[in-house]
């Protein structure tokens, strides 16, 4: 990503900033003017946005790229989000004339592969988790979180349980649950977790009752161990009368050994982003199908795909939904490459992928482990926490100067200070995508960070330092906020 | 750290300025020091009453959140609007120009819940 | 299964971990483990994933029709050049941009995007992107909530019925009251009902879209907006159709404080709904409510300017219960597109392209008003849509078009049933005069069956 030194100076100048008058691109034959079919009154005056041509269009959004690194440009262990290779048949496939320009309100008759596609997504997904049934309505996990909260309401409101307030939600948990909770006007109570990084049976008894809504948990949790009690845990909310919900952030881990229908919950999200190699495309769109349990299914989001003789249909009429979540019926192209990426594993290669992201994952344990402390130093799933308390202790390095030294090594950085009960924490998940000699060359870089933190921790402060720019003044962005350009 | 003497202080880490039935009301140096650069203060409108240790607004620094929780009861009467514009003033001066609210008192004998200095410094250093 | 591992570096791995087994790693409690064999699809070598997926195309029937389809999803021309530009890799496999330094690229983009919604906007700011239009009216509507502590909402029922209806569910949520207005015969929401709903300043916002699900022209006049400000309600301008800001005046000039919109039409695909660009502008005092993520310009250490995700206390990481939002992913990718799209037009492409739309869909208005039977049911302005009632069940109507190879439009009697007469149709600059000279013929073949046929 090497710049000229002019532009290491002043950046890439906006597209507002390039460009002339005139130098407009031809896609469209001539029209008439605006006025010919409206009247003045409704019109805008101006539309002052630039006119560049189409190769410095390209250019410019080319060097953008040069400015951006993704999994394509290396390794990318940023815990929790699963940043596995994406393949690229997905994408083929996705951007297929028969898919990208189906229109949503294509009559059920004209659209049966669509279905099918989204009924054979859903039927593998309820067999793959345990769940009666998946709505892939939801856009992202955040969105079916809501939805589910917003089903557990409703389905309490049903029972004549609306004294049910309360949402469980463990220290360790990503920090959608809570805000998802609150926004369908529920209390969250969180859970702290024990000395091995768990919830326990006895902590969790101490906040059930009969206020007890949903408990929302992780599992494998998000420092990647196993919550070995969950059957018992789910047998205690279930008494109290509550409903378990599972964020399958981490379901990477678990294909084809459990299912959150066998450890006892009612509802679910899977991020088809994570899991099933859908790009995260630098924050979205993502895709969030939603599953549940037999006595729920009614109160899934509408549309579901349903088949009937043989024909596929999108229902809408379900009295008992909670409505829809999306202006349409799903993020369709995800739910494209999700199934192809199906296809190319069938059931014995999907648990061989969480085989081998459980493989990577303890094998970067135990080589970070030799030079960085590890809290919870035992068999993990597909990711792990260490931490860099002691460093910041001896030689004033912060997780944070780890992470931007990272990027200087040509390495995404993994998460860093989550989840919150880990001082200094550096989250890392592999993936199962990377081979083996890339996580001896990263173990290798870390360890080089460290061993320069104790002899010349300056660099590690300074760092990043082979980046287009260096650490960024977030202080400023917020205290000045300046978020669009202006003439 | 600085714990001024002619202040009170809340086991929240906010101290109170009294004057007869009036208090004006910020958060300690110690305070503003955990929680870094400060980008944002929500506080409450004038004219609200509020509720000794209830939540009554938000500090927000550029990668934290903390509630803040008044010490005392009683309505608004003001509150610091160059905050919006410079934040930073609770960084720079949190028991000058960096005050939050002012308050006509409720119950002034809620000050007897309070901290002296020596006591609040005590548990700030822990 | 893309895994790179041979059984050697399996066997290595296993060894330097001390297991024995892979199964060993993954072990959990008898109590939870798997017993059961699975249903899902079967493992098929690449080049039959193609051939399956060709299979599903082919039963995609409606992609071959001439389509008057719109409705909230629009097909416009989308150079190749974005295509070509948002898949590279870089783009495509970027997560979040958490780690500012390497990521200028997308950061500066999406600032560029900001930038491009407050221009045709008029608004002040506007955010990363968020799921879709119909969510975007959602969030708009808890940001006026926020704002005025209010419990109750307004949006017109000449708004789009999905969004209407995502609304309501968001709103069930919070315990929040929704009412609806009604709109008059010329199609449009009677705005003298805004006045009174609005008189007794119980609601937080009043939403209205424009063009609305109708495809008129759908904005507060100055006194009903006058009515709406004394009430202390927020104005929410919903924007389904985003080309239609390339001519129409901005929603910033009639009043409204937050827009909520859908950019799909701005290079991203229909795609059987999804995924979309949803967005969220809005004038500067909402600064502090507006959900999702805001990139902003800063400068580094070394005082060159930079770009950095803004005001993230606001967000679900941080704020958790207490977050402006649940929102964590937005629609970066498809924002993306939409930039792209919006830089390769221009000012003067995105003008032609608008033009277009309305040259067409006057075409496409007089040539099916002229087969007899058929009436434009409303008079007011419209953008790229039109209602036009058939006096008969819409539709059997429609049916018989799908017998002639063409989708006709969307049936109004689906979300309004006293407009099962009515055909929502829709033209932009891809439809052409064979289209919509076969759509006339077809649909004066449909309504005059001779008898005994």
């Amino acid at each position: 990503m090497s710049q000229p030194a002019s532009e290491m100076s002043d950046g890439v100048p906006l597209i507002f900033e390039l460009g002339q008058k005139g130098r407009a691109n031809r896609y469209f034959e001539d029209a008439k003017p605006l006025e010919t079919y409206l009247p003045p009154s409704v019109l805008r005056e101006e539309l002052p946005l630039p006119e560049n041509s189409e190769l410095d269009v390209v250019r410019h959004y080319t060097r953008l790229s040069q400015r951006t690194f993704g999994i394509d440009v290396g390794f990318y262990p940023l815990g929790s989000c699963t940043m596995k290779y994406n393949p690229r048949v997905n994408d083929a496939i996705a951007a297929r004339r028969e898919f990208a320009e189906l229109h949503p309100y294509t009559p059920d008759e004209l659209a049966q592969g669509a279905l099918q596609v989204m009924y054979e997504l859903e039927r593998s997904l309820s067999s793959l988790f345990g769940m009666a049934a998946f709505s892939l309505n939801p856009s992202a996990g955040a969105h079916a979180e809501l939805a589910a909260l917003l089903i557990a309401k409703k389905y309490f409101k049903d029972r004549g349980e609306t004294h049910r307030d309360k949402v469980i939600v463990p220290d360790t948990a990503h920090g959608t649950n809570p805000a998802s909770a609150a926004m369908c006007g529920f209390h969250v109570i969180s859970l702290p977790s024990d000395s091995r990084g768990r919830v326990s049976v006895e902590e969790i008894r101490k906040v059930l009752g009969p206020d007890t809504a949903v408990c929302m948990m992780t599992n494998p949790n998000t420092l990647g161990l196993f919550e070995e009690q969950i059957a018992q845990i789910a047998a205690e909310v279930h008494a109290a009368g509550g409903l378990m919900y599972y964020d399958g952030a981490n379901a990477n881990a678990i294909m084809g050994y459990t299912r959150p229908g066998d450890m006892g919950f009612d509802l679910m999200h899977l991020n088809t982003h994570k899991t099933f190699t859908i790009p995260h495309g630098g924050g979205g769109a993502g895709h969030g199908p939603l599953g549940v349990a037999a006595y729920l299914v009614d109160y899934l989001p509408t549309p579901v795909v349903v088949a009937r003789d043989g024909e596929f249909a999108l229902e809408f009429d379900r009295p008992k939904s909670i409505g829809p979540m999306r202006s349409f019926w799903s993020n369709f192209a995800h739910a494209v490459r999700a199934l192809a990426y199906l296809y190319a594993n069938g059931e014995a290669g999907l648990k061989r992928v969480s085989q081998l992201a459980v493989l990577n994952a303890n094998y970067l344990r135990v080589k970070v482990a030799e030079f960085l402390e590890t809290p919870y130093p035992e068999t993990c799933r597909h990711e792990f926490v260490a931490s860099a308390q002691r460093l910041k202790k001896e030689h004033g390095v912060r997780a944070l100067d780890l992470a931007k030294a990272l990027l200087d090594r040509g390495y995404m950085a993994p998460t860093i200070y989550f989840p919150l009960i880990v001082p200094e924490s550096l989250m890392i998940e592999p993936t199962e995508t990377e081979s083996k000699e890339t996580l001896d060359d990263f173990a290798a870089a870390l360890h080089g960070i460290v061993e320069t933190a104790k002899t010349n921790p300056q660099e590690l402060f300074d760092a990043p330092t082979a980046t287009v720019v260096g650490r960024v003044d977030e202080t400023r962005a917020a205290r000045q906020p300046d978020l669009r350009w202006r003439a | 750290m600085a714990v001024p003497e002619d202040l009170l202080y809340s086991k929240e880490h906010e101290w109170v300025r009294l004057d007869g039935d009036s208090a004006t009301i910020g958060i300690t140096d110690y305070a503003q020091n955990a929680l870094g650069d400060i980008v944002y203060v929500e506080l409450p409108r004038v004219g609200a009453k509020i509720e000794q240790f209830g939540n009554v607004g938000v500090i927000e620094s550029v990668k934290a959140v903390s509630d803040l929780f008044t010490p005392m009861s009683g309505e608004v009467v003001a509150i610091n609007d160059g905050l919006e514009n410079d934040p930073a003033a609770v960084n720079r001066e949190p028991y000058g120009a960096g005050w939050l609210l002012k308050l006509h008192l409720s119950k002034p004998d809620e000050r007897n819940n309070l901290l002296a200095p020596a006591e609040y410094d005590k548990i700030a250093a822990e | 299964m893309y895994a790179p591992h041979t059984k050697r570096d399996v066997e290595q791995m296993l060894a330097a971990i001390g297991a024995a087994s892979l199964d060993e790693l993954l072990r959990v409690p008898d109590d939870v483990a798997l017993k059961e064999k699975l249903e899902i699809v079967p493992q098929l070598p690449e080049y039959l994933i193609g051939r399956r997926f060709e299979h599903f195309g082919a039963h995609n029937a409606g992609v071959g029709y001439r389509s008057f389809l719109g409705a909230g999803a629009y097909r416009h021309y989308a150079p190749p050049a974005i295509a070509s530009l948002a898949m590279r890799g870089e783009f495509l496999t970027a997560y979040t941009p958490y780690q500012a330094e390497v990521s200028q690229g997308y950061l500066q983009a999406i600032y560029e995007w900001q930038t491009y919604i407050c221009l045709l906007t008029g608004m002040d700011i506007a955010n990363a992107s968020v799921y879709d239009g119909a969510t975007a009216l959602a969030e708009a509507a808890i940001m006026a909530l926020h704002a005025t502590g209010r419990q109750k909402m307004l949006v017109s029922q000449a708004a789009h019925p999905n969004y209407r209806a995502v609304l309501r569910t968001y709103c069930d949520g919070l315990d929040v009251a929704l009412d609806e207005l009604p709109f008059t015969a010329e199609g449009t929401t009677d705005l003298q009902a805004v006045e009174n709903a609005v008189a007794g300043g119980e609601y937080a916002a009043v939403a209205l879209q424009s063009p609305n699900f109708f495809g008129n022209v759908d904005t507060l006049n100055a006194q009903a907006l006058g009515a709406v400000r004394e009430a202390g309600t927020v104005p929410i301008a919903v924007v389904a159709e985003a080309l239609s800001l390339a001519a129409l005046a901005t929603p910033a000039s009639w009043g409204a404080q937050i827009v909520a919109g859908e950019a799909q039409s701005f290079g991203v695909p229909v795609a059987y709904g999804g995924p979309y660009a949803g967005f969220i502008a809005a004038t500067q005092e909402h600064l502090r409510r507006i959900p999702g993520r805001l990139v902003g310009k800063t400068v580094d250490s070394g005082g060159r300017s930079a770009y950095v995700l803004t005001l993230q206390a606001r967000e679900q990481h941080i704020r958790r219960e207490r977050a402006t939002s649940n929102i964590c992913t937005n629609q970066a990718h498809c924002a993306l597109i939409a930039t792209i799209y919006l830089a390769l037009l221009g000012e003067s492409g995105l003008r032609t392209a608008a033009a277009l739309n309305l040259a067409r869909s006057r075409e496409l208005a007089t040539a099916v008003a002229n087969v007899s039977g058929v009436t434009l049911k409303h008079s007011a302005p419209f953008f790229n849509e039109f209602v036009a009632d058939v006096h008969q069940p819409a539709a059997a109507v429609l049916a018989k078009l799908r017998e002639r190879g063409i989708l006709g439009g969307v049936d109004l009697g689906r979300f309004y049933p006293d407009l099962s007469s009515c055909i929502l149709m829709t033209a932009t600059e891809l439809t052409t005069t064979a289209d919509i000279n076969a759509l006339a013929a077809a649909l004066k073949e449909s309504l005059h069956v001779p008898a005994g046929v």
